[in-house]
């Protein structure tokens, strides 16, 4: 169990009125904000469950494109993200699910279109008191808390492949203080998620796509 | 090093202050700095801007024109501090701290900044208080501070053996638990000792024992806000007779913590924060939308 500190207690600080439905939903989109590597030109919100059905009266839809635009949970700019959205050139879509996916049932699918035509998708639940958990990225079910930074690795799915991912950390010295590794259904690659202690960067991230057999590499700065 | 500061239930708290002959908002200060790597003055600072941030969100609620997001509830706090003001009402610093507390959930409702004390939809308790107390009693931002180490304390304790979600355990576990912070913060302003202070948090928890979270529309605006307001009004009386009777009490606040968190437990999903049944599923809210309400233009 984590220990509870004084500021989880009293904090966080945040813009309202929920905790699941209104921060928990900007920090989803903020990490998905981070799979585009150039400008966002579009992106796409499909909601489930109590996001669905209650996303108005809990300003979830601000919060969202909050989180795109990279906002902190505290930041009044969430109130009017959508007219920032608009000043940045940036397509905001919406759409109410029916459909019961079985997950949490606060879960958002984000789909991010990038100027250069690059398509990438992200699926998270905000599971209570602003906590979250990202369970799919590009169509691969993964598991990724979002509370450590990480870099997350889509590869080939062959021996030794993840021994030369690691070492390209002890190379640059960061501690990985939990990693997973999900198959995807064809069995040919895989996505490994790295959660790290303190911060990686640009080189290390180049020195990983180097690699033989990495087909990708993201970095999700969370902290 | 870290067992001779952390604590893990009220019992121990009560033994480490005794020991040291320090107040519970010490005891809390010390077993942040040992387990977090923040020091002294970091976590008073942070606690200073929590504060602020607090006295914004009831300056705000009380001056600005708000947007209500889902217009179930708006003006009440407002309305109630001019009748304090104006009439003068049943309790005045009581009913003062209600308005602030009301007004709190308003802002929160409206997009407002807040601080989640310890959530989103109790967060009124704590600020609309102190914002009373300090007009009433002049309290220094180092008295407030301490105050608010002593609330997180004791709501520290609530979250870790049992719960502070309403999901999991209905109202009580949010509001019950920001009364139960705010009634012990009040005891040590005043000069209560630590077991005084947690005789107070123990009956303002009991008195909230078994209710549920029912919200309106799915929204944190109807009953929350009223209920703030009557979760500041159990914490100040709950203080008061804890201070009166210098803490004597039947069950002490861990025995309440088990009970909250029991009664929490078997409370059928339907109370707890999913807005299928209490207040939420009544024939008068069912064909409500939001916005109805404060609007009323199809009536």
């Amino acid at each position: 169990m984590r220990e509870l500190s004084v500021f989880d207690i009293i904090g966080p600080i945040m813009i309202g009125p929920s905790s699941s439905h209104t921060a928990g939903a900007l920090k989803i989109a903020r990490i998905a904000k981070m799979l585009a590597k150039t400008k966002i030109v579009s992106v796409r919100f499909q909601l489930y469950g109590s996001f669905a059905k209650t996303y108005r009266g809990h300003g979830t839809d601000r919060a969202l494109v909050g989180g795109i635009l990279g906002y902190a949970t505290d930041d009044y700019r969430i109130r009017d993200s959508f007219d920032w959205a608009k000043k940045a050139g940036i397509e905001i879509v919406f759409e109410e699910m029916d459909a019961d996916i079985a997950a949490h049932p606060n879960t958002v699918d984000i789909t991010i279109t990038e100027e250069n035509g690059e398509v990438s998708s992200l699926r998270g639940s905000s599971v209570g008191g602003g906590e979250i958990e990202i369970v799919r990225i590009n169509g691969c079910d993964i598991r990724f808390s979002g509370k450590n930074n990480a870099v997350i690795v889509r590869q080939n799915d062959k021996p030794g492949v993840i021994a030369s991912i690691t070492k390209i950390f002890e190379v640059f010295n960061v501690n990985i203080s939990y990693m997973s590794v999900f198959c995807e259904e064809n069995d040919e690659t895989a996505f490994s998620v790295l959660e790290i202690d303190g911060e990686f960067n640009d080189l290390g991230m180049e020195a990983i796509c180097r690699q033989p057999n990495i087909l990708s590499a993201i970095y999700i700065k969370v902290k | 090093m870290n067992k001779k500061t952390d604590f893990t239930n009220a019992k121990d708290l009560l033994a480490l202050c005794e020991a040291k002959n320090i107040p519970i908002s010490e005891a809390m200060l010390l077993r942040e700095t040992s387990k977090f790597e923040i020091s002294r003055e970091a976590a008073e600072e942070r606690m200073l801007k929590t504060l602020n941030v607090m006295r914004e969100s009831v300056a705000r609620s009380q001056t600005e024109k708000m947007q209500l997001l889902g217009g179930y509830i708006g003006g009440e706090g407002k309305e109630l501090l001019a009748r304090v003001k104006k009439e003068g009402a049943l309790g005045g610093t009581i009913s003062r701290a209600a308005a602030y507390a009301m007004g709190v959930i308003e802002w929160n409702a409206s997009m407002g900044r807040i601080v989640a004390a310890p959530t989103a939809g109790s967060a009124g308790v704590l600020p609309g208080i102190l914002a009373a107390l300090e007009e009433a009693y002049k309290f220094d931002d180092e008295a407030l501070v301490k105050a608010l180490f002593n609330a997180g304390a004791v709501g520290y304790l609530i979250g870790r053996n049992a719960t502070l979600s309403g999901a999991e355990g209905g109202c009580q576990a949010e509001v019950g638990a920001a009364s139960a912070m705010a009634a012990s913060m009040i005891c040590e302003l005043f000069g209560g000792a630590p077991p005084v202070c947690l005789a107070a948090a123990g009956d303002a928890m009991s008195n909230i024992l078994g209710l549920i979270c029912d919200p309106i529309g799915g929204l944190v605006e109807s009953p929350c806000q009223k209920r703030n307001a009557m979760g500041v009004s159990n914490a100040m009386i709950s203080a008061e007779i804890a201070l009166a009777t210098g803490g004597r009490c039947l069950v002490p606040f861990d025995e309440v913590v088990t009970v909250m968190h029991n009664v929490g437990r078997s409370m059928p999903y339907q109370f707890r924060e999913t807005a299928l049944g209490g207040l939420a599923a009544t024939p008068s809210v069912k064909n409500l939308k939001p916005g109805c309400a404060s609007c009323g233009a199809c009536k």
